[in-house]
């Protein structure tokens, strides 16, 4: 299977050791995986600030990019839901492209999806001593329906215990621009996050996109948390740090 | 009510340093988020319901023209007054006419949030009239000369101790903090005035087009009250709220008590149908009903159309994360939370309220726990689009938009300067790999670090490990 690896613009700037990880579970897996250079963005940041012109234009590029591909794979909930759920509605304007819209926009997948509900993957080469809690992140949960998947897989981690937090499923506060736009705001609710995260003692709390991890991170160490590891969970499943190399 | 919505980032900053208020909302989550999680476990068909409770609103709203007149058609027959406003002003007008048609001197008011678009309070009291609002929620604010923060529980933004001191301030009374004995206090200071009330005013939950009825929920018996001791009764309604049949209303019933506040059916479901008639024990004289539309028919048109179906429950604004953090104030108009970030600039116009549609996460939680389907998030991101076409989106933001994209449209050239941020970042973000400032990103890092990136980018490593 020819698998389209979207790496998404935030793994590949601030977050790189998630797109490898995920490189190497589809590789250990057994899929073609293939990565296209010239991807960037999918277009979201356009999207939910209401300019559809750019959107349009990056939607348009990632059509291209990756039309060769059976199964495009993204380990991010809020840029696959942006494909799956928003591109469409997105691209009305274009009938021409809607053939290949279609097949991308069935085949899209977030990676832990992917890795269950397609690959069923059973053993991950990951290990981890301790704790977790996990965060369901807003557009993965409720556009994707990704809830137990990552739960399935970090069950399968050897050493891994998972102790749920009080509201998991409750927004981190990100939500692309608005954490910049309103940003005293985003910091209020990304607390309680942090909050829920601390009551629960856990090692790392992990989750399956970037930009929340930004957030998380970024308020637990303000509030002088050192030691709570924030992770993606295909960084834990591929046993993949993000320690410099 | 006077629109304050464009004030939003200060009222918000306010609300975030006001301990009080977090401890007041606290009870948000407490009560009514979970007392919804709760109930709606009773129903085995959720989200069934859900969706015929969407598809009845629609087909209400898309036969809007024949309903309503059908509406008027069986409410008079039942020998209530029905009367139409295209305004707030003309429905002030309406019932100041009434009033002094029938020389009231006294008004009890049961809640209406379209009085409160309207500025009915004001209006009557400047024609010197005295108006009480019965709902204890809304007794309050209108001791405290506030208005209301949440469109079912008008006083959620106040702790209990609070109210405490308002009514030993107000009643004269010795200082009570049991909620209980303050629950009796006010109800003994009310009681004289639904007795002395020459007219009651309520809203509807909604009107019933095969009946000509109008019906309201609520717990605390004022309602109920309301509609039958004063000699006058008069019940105000935006156009939208018009159902086909007494079995629609009966099932979205279902949906909105439990959405609203976690019960399977409120302590009072009145409905009522024209004035007294011959043989009734009770009931007013009078019954008059104003149908609104002020700005309704405008929406109808465009398309935020579905936040039309909306029934108030409230749900959205219970389950929002920035309601929950900043409180209903903030939003500047009558409606906050998400329904209010796409009703005020619907009504008001979006040029007074820009803030609103924007400042959400878009998390969904509000389109999820919708019992009647409102895709919430989708008519913010509209209303943003409409703000891009209409050019009032600020020009810092446009730029920065701009320019990111005609970078992200050139690999080249974003893998350049990428590689740039990647090696910056590692640089500035030290031994603890953290930036504590962001250049032109005091929103962000005021109260948040940014973890620093590792210094090279995926598409680096990739090539290198190829």
């Amino acid at each position: 299977m020819r698998v389209g690896l979207f790496v998404t613009c935030l793994v590949d700037l601030m977050r790189p050791s998630v797109g490898l990880s995920a490189l190497k579970l589809l590789e250990d897996a057994g899929c073609e995986v293939v990565v296209p250079t010239t991807q960037t963005c999918c277009g979201q940041p356009a999207y939910n600030s209401g300019d559809r012109g750019p959107a349009q234009a990056l939607a348009r590029k990632v059509l291209n990019e990756f039309s060769g591909c059976d199964c495009v794979v993204v380990p991010s909930g809020s840029c696959a839901g942006m494909i799956k759920v928003h591109y469409l509605h997105l691209l009305e304007e274009f009938p021409e492209l809607r053939p290949t819209l279609q097949h991308l926009v069935e085949n899209v997948w977030e990676l832990a999806d992917f890795l269950v509900n397609v690959l069923a993957v059973q053993r991950v080469p990951g290990r981890f001593q301790g704790s977790v809690t996990y965060h369901d992140c807003c557009s993965g949960l409720r556009e994707l329906g990704v809830k137990l998947q990552p739960r399935e897989l970090l069950g399968k981690v050897p050493g891994l215990t998972l102790r749920e937090m009080g509201s998991p499923e409750q927004c981190c506060g990100f939500g692309g621009t608005f954490a910049v736009k309103f940003g005293d705001i985003s910091a209020h609710i990304a607390d309680e996050k942090c909050a829920d995260i601390t009551d629960t003692g856990a090692d790392a709390v992990v989750l399956g996109d970037v930009g929340c991890m930004l957030n998380i991170e970024g308020r637990l160490r303000r509030r002088g948390d050192a030691d709570t590891k924030v992770l993606h969970f295909a960084e834990i499943l591929a046993g993949v740090s993000n320690d410099p190399g | 009510m006077q629109v304050s919505s464009q004030q939003f980032k200060r009222k918000a900053a306010e609300a975030l340093a006001n301990p009080q208020l977090h401890k007041a909302l606290s009870n948000l989550r407490a009560r009514m988020v979970a007392g919804r999680a709760r109930s709606v476990l009773e129903l085995d068909n959720l989200e069934q319901i859900r969706e015929a409770a969407k598809n009845a609103r629609d087909f209400a709203l898309t036969h809007l023209d024949y309903l309503l007149e059908e509406f008027e058609r069986n409410a008079c027959e039942r020998g209530a007054q029905v009367h139409w406003a295209e305004t707030g002003d003309e429905v002030n007008r309406l019932v100041v006419e009434i009033a002094r048609r029938n020389a009231v001197r006294k008004i009890i008011k049961s809640k209406s949030m379209l009085g409160e678009e309207t500025g009915l309070n004001h209006y009557l009291e400047a024609a010197g009239i005295e108006v009480r609002e019965t709902d204890l929620g809304e007794y309050i604010i209108q001791e405290a000369r506030e208005t209301p923060s949440h469109i079912i529980a008008p006083a959620i933004h106040r702790t209990a101790e609070e109210v405490a001191d308002l009514f030993h301030e107000k009643h004269k009374l010795p200082r009570k903090t049991d909620i209980g004995e303050m629950t009796r206090e006010a109800r003994m200071v009310l009681r004289p005035h639904f007795l002395t009330a020459d007219m009651g005013i309520t809203g509807a939950n909604f009107l019933v087009a095969e009946s000509g009825t109008s019906m309201i929920v609520t717990n605390e018996g004022n309602g109920r009250m309301t509609t039958t001791l004063p000699r006058v009764h008069v019940a105000i309604a935006g156009i939208e709220k018009v159902l086909p049949t007494l079995e629609d209303v009966a099932f979205i019933l279902r949906l909105l008590t439990r959405s609203a506040t976690g019960q399977s059916i409120s302590n009072y479901v009145t409905f009522t149908t024209g004035p007294k008639q011959p043989g009734d024990k009770d009931g007013p004289d009078e019954f008059h009903i104003i149908l609104v539309d002020a700005g309704r028919t405008r929406v109808l048109a465009s398309d935020l159309r579905a936040a039309l179906r909306c029934i108030r429950c409230g749900a959205c604004m219970n389950h929002c994360p920035v309601y929950q953090s900043v409180g209903g104030h903030a939003y500047g108009w009558v409606y906050p939370g998400p329904i209010g970030a796409v009703l005020t600039p619907a009504y008001v116009g979006l040029e007074n309220a820009l803030d609103l549609p924007n400042a959400a996460t878009l998390c969904n939680q509000c389109g999820v726990v919708c019992p009647v389907k409102i895709p919430l998030p989708e008519l913010m991101r509209k209303l943003r689009e409409q703000q891009v076409d209409r050019g009032l989106q600020p020009w810092t933001e446009r730029l920065a938009l701009k320019l990111w994209a005609w970078v992200a449209l050139r690999p080249a050239a974003y893998a350049f300067i990428t590689r740039l941020l990647a090696r910056v970042g590692r640089w500035a973000g030290g031994s603890k790999r953290l930036m504590h400032k962001l250049p032109a990103g005091a929103q962000w890092s005021r109260h948040r670090d940014m973890p620093a990136p590792s210094g090279k980018t995926f598409r680096e490593l990739y090539r290198h490990r190829r």
